[in-house]
């Protein structure tokens, strides 16, 4: 799986760098500003974009711009953005198109090599992999809205889970119940939410950031 | 036309109420001779030193005087600011501190040309007659018409009203008439009278340049003590939050390390254990430092501006809150700021003491100044007494020259305005 990183942090990019390579990805191109981002991206036409929010030259969101150009040029692109504070409104913007195969996370998720890698692979994979805090806030925003206050305590935990982009055996291993537990949880879920009701982990975990990005 | 009788009537009242002023003008201009001859006389005597005794007394009843023209001038539309000097503080109560207070009176410019418009309102003044003088002869006219004329003209001595003898049915409606133009001059000219009083006030009374120039002075070394202190209470709190959290988790973190380094020949599953202790603590580290780094400049501020930043504040919001923003380009950083602040310091106060539901937040431009209002549907009743939140943002606020204006009857719905006065960079040219 071939991988454009943009960085400008020199120390972190050879760590997400030496990561990618332990877990077997090829890092085509690691650029550390906005501009080679773009052309990285057009000449070696990765598998998924790893990119900083904010890069040189401007230190605004020419990460986040950049990746968002390329998108459109290249529908469906994934894309995994690592930032150091997450932001409802850069979510919202990368999930406008609502057609999945987009990360946000924070920095720190590199910590946790297993997940993080699990995160550029489902990203990769053309899923959605959300940082737990993008979800808190997303949940908090809604918290006096009317269904999501209907939910259970349990039901809440696992329309969490779903937003961040895990599937029904993640939500299972995460909570410690059966497989057959979490997909009723979930079918109870968009019942109350009044989502149409997916097989499909993608399409719903979309379903439930639309729902929460409403 | 609906209109026209509520207009009328508007115009009626408001020549009533100039009439009433333009007579307690009239009677300060009676006062004003009091207050000069006295003033004046007491104000030489200081030479003597008796004078030091009445001096005090004096100023204040002059300046009461003056304070209420003022107040009149304002009504008009004509504003005067106060032009006196700040009163010494901590004046002894002795002999020494009288002194050091007559000084103080004597030596501010403002105290004479006070004592010059006492004595040019003795005249001047008398001019705040003329509204009911004018009623007066209306009236008199009035009352000549509708047959007051008859008893009078019976009794031999006809009344003259202008330049009609008033002696017949024809003459007296023409009286009537007449009446009726000088009341409609009563009704135009009385405001006119008291705006022109009013520039004479402000031209005596108002503040010099070299006043309003003290009194900048004075408001700027106020605000600027209070952002020094804002400032210097922001650093130690930087300064605690670092020497505590952060850099307190990095050696404890750098200790969990030595640990693991002491156990991995031995005891590989205790060395593994210690590794994914250190790694939660250097997520608790970051977490810290990202709290921090929020509170002393917020990311999102920094990469968007003012505009996104307050729109993602309203996302943040477990509220309803609805975000409308008009500010072309960038503001400078420290306006953006606090700006910023202000309105994430409101939203929480809406949430916590407000319990509202819905919260509006405007922002827009005008001229040079930045306004932004934040309403919220909560319970009202929010105060700005000393030590609260909204104390504290009205001194962040003071310091940049800005205002913050509290609405907030109990019940609610709490109307809270920021105006701050901003240059306006041009718009940023993002370079790609």
């Amino acid at each position: 799986m071939r991988v454009v990183l943009a960085e400008d942090l020199f120390l972190l990019r050879q760590g997400i760098i030496q990561l990618l390579e332990a877990y077997g990805f090829e890092v085509a191109a690691a650029v550390d500003n906005g501009t080679d981002l773009a052309a990285a991206i057009a000449d070696h036409r990765p598998d998924v974009a790893i990119v900083d929010v904010r890069l040189p030259p401007t230190f605004t969101t020419e990460g986040l711009q950049a990746a968002l150009r390329a998108r459109r040029e290249r529908p469906g692109l994934p894309i995994l953005v690592l930032s150091q504070h997450v932001e409802q409104m850069y979510a919202r913007e990368l999930l406008a198109d609502g057609t999945g195969g987009i990360g946000y996370l924070l920095k720190d998720s590199v910590l946790d090599d297993e997940q993080f890698i699990d995160a550029v692979r489902r990203v990769a994979a053309g899923g959605t992999a959300m940082d737990p805090a993008v979800v808190a806030q997303l949940m908090t925003s809604h918290s006096r809205d009317e269904p999501l206050a209907a939910l259970t305590a349990r039901e809440r935990e696992v329309l969490e889970l779903m937003a961040e982009g895990c599937s029904n055996t993640a939500i299972a291993q995460r909570l410690t119940i059966t497989e057959g537990a979490a997909a009723k949880h979930i079918s109870n879920i968009f019942t109350k939410l009044m989502l149409p009701p997916s097989s499909d982990s993608n399409r719903r975990v979309l379903a439930v950031l639309a729902y929460l990005n409403a | 036309m609906k209109t026209v009788p509520v207009a009328w009537r508007g115009r009626l009242g408001r020549a009533a109420l100039d009439t009433l002023v333009g007579v307690a003008i009239a009677t300060g201009a009676l006062l004003s001779v009091v207050l000069f001859v006295t003033t004046t006389y007491f104000v030489i005597i200081c030479v003597i030193g008796i004078g030091f005794l009445a001096l005090p007394y004096l100023t204040r009843a002059v300046r009461w005087l003056c304070d209420l023209n003022r107040r009149a001038a304002a009504r008009s539309g004509v504003p005067v600011e106060r032009p006196y000097r700040p009163e010494p503080q901590e004046i002894e109560r002795d002999i020494v501190g009288w002194t050091r207070r007559c000084k103080w009176i004597l030596a501010d410019p403002a105290t004479w040309r006070d004592l010059l418009w006492l004595l040019l309102n003795s005249v001047v003044g008398l001019a705040g007659f003329v509204p009911a003088a004018l009623l007066y002869y209306a009236g008199e006219g009035l009352f000549l018409a509708c047959g007051l004329w008859r008893p009078l003209a019976d009794g031999g001595t006809a009344r003259w009203y202008a330049f009609v003898t008033v002696g017949s049915q024809p003459a007296a409606l023409a009286a009537g008439l007449l009446a009726l133009v000088v009341l409609t001059g009563w009704l135009l000219l009385s405001p006119l009278v008291l705006k022109g009083y009013a520039y004479f006030v402000k031209f005596l009374l108002g503040p010099t340049r070299g006043s309003q120039l003290a009194l900048r002075v004075r408001h700027l070394s106020e605000t600027r003590s209070g952002a020094l202190d804002i400032q210097a209470a922001e650093l130690r709190r930087i300064e605690r939050d670092l020497h505590d959290g952060a850099q307190a988790r990095l050696v404890s973190l750098g200790l969990q390390l030595g640990a693991v380094d002491r156990k991995l020949g031995q005891d590989p599953e205790e060395a593994r254990r210690l590794l994914r202790q250190a790694r939660s603590s250097s997520v608790q580290a970051l977490r810290e430092l990202r709290d921090l780094v929020h509170g002393i400049h917020p990311p999102v501020l920094a990469e968007r501006g003012l505009a996104d930043a307050l729109r993602a504040l309203g996302l943040a919001s477990p509220l309803e809150v609805t975000v409308v923003v008009d500010l072309p380009g960038r503001l400078p950083d420290p306006v953006e700021s606090a700006v910023y602040f202000a309105v994430s310091e409101l939203l929480t106060n809406a949430l916590k003491h407000a319990d509202a539901q819905r919260v509006e937040v405007v922002a827009w431009r005008a001229d040079d100044t930045l306004h932004a209002r934040v309403t919220d549907d909560g319970r009202g009743g929010a105060d700005a007494s000393a030590g609260s939140g909204l104390e504290g943002i009205r001194r962040r606020l003071a310091s940049f020259d800005g205002v913050l204006e509290i609405n907030s009857p109990p019940g609610g719905p709490t109307v809270i305005k920021l105006e701050l006065p901003c240059a306006l960079s041009s718009p940023k040219t993002s370079s790609s």
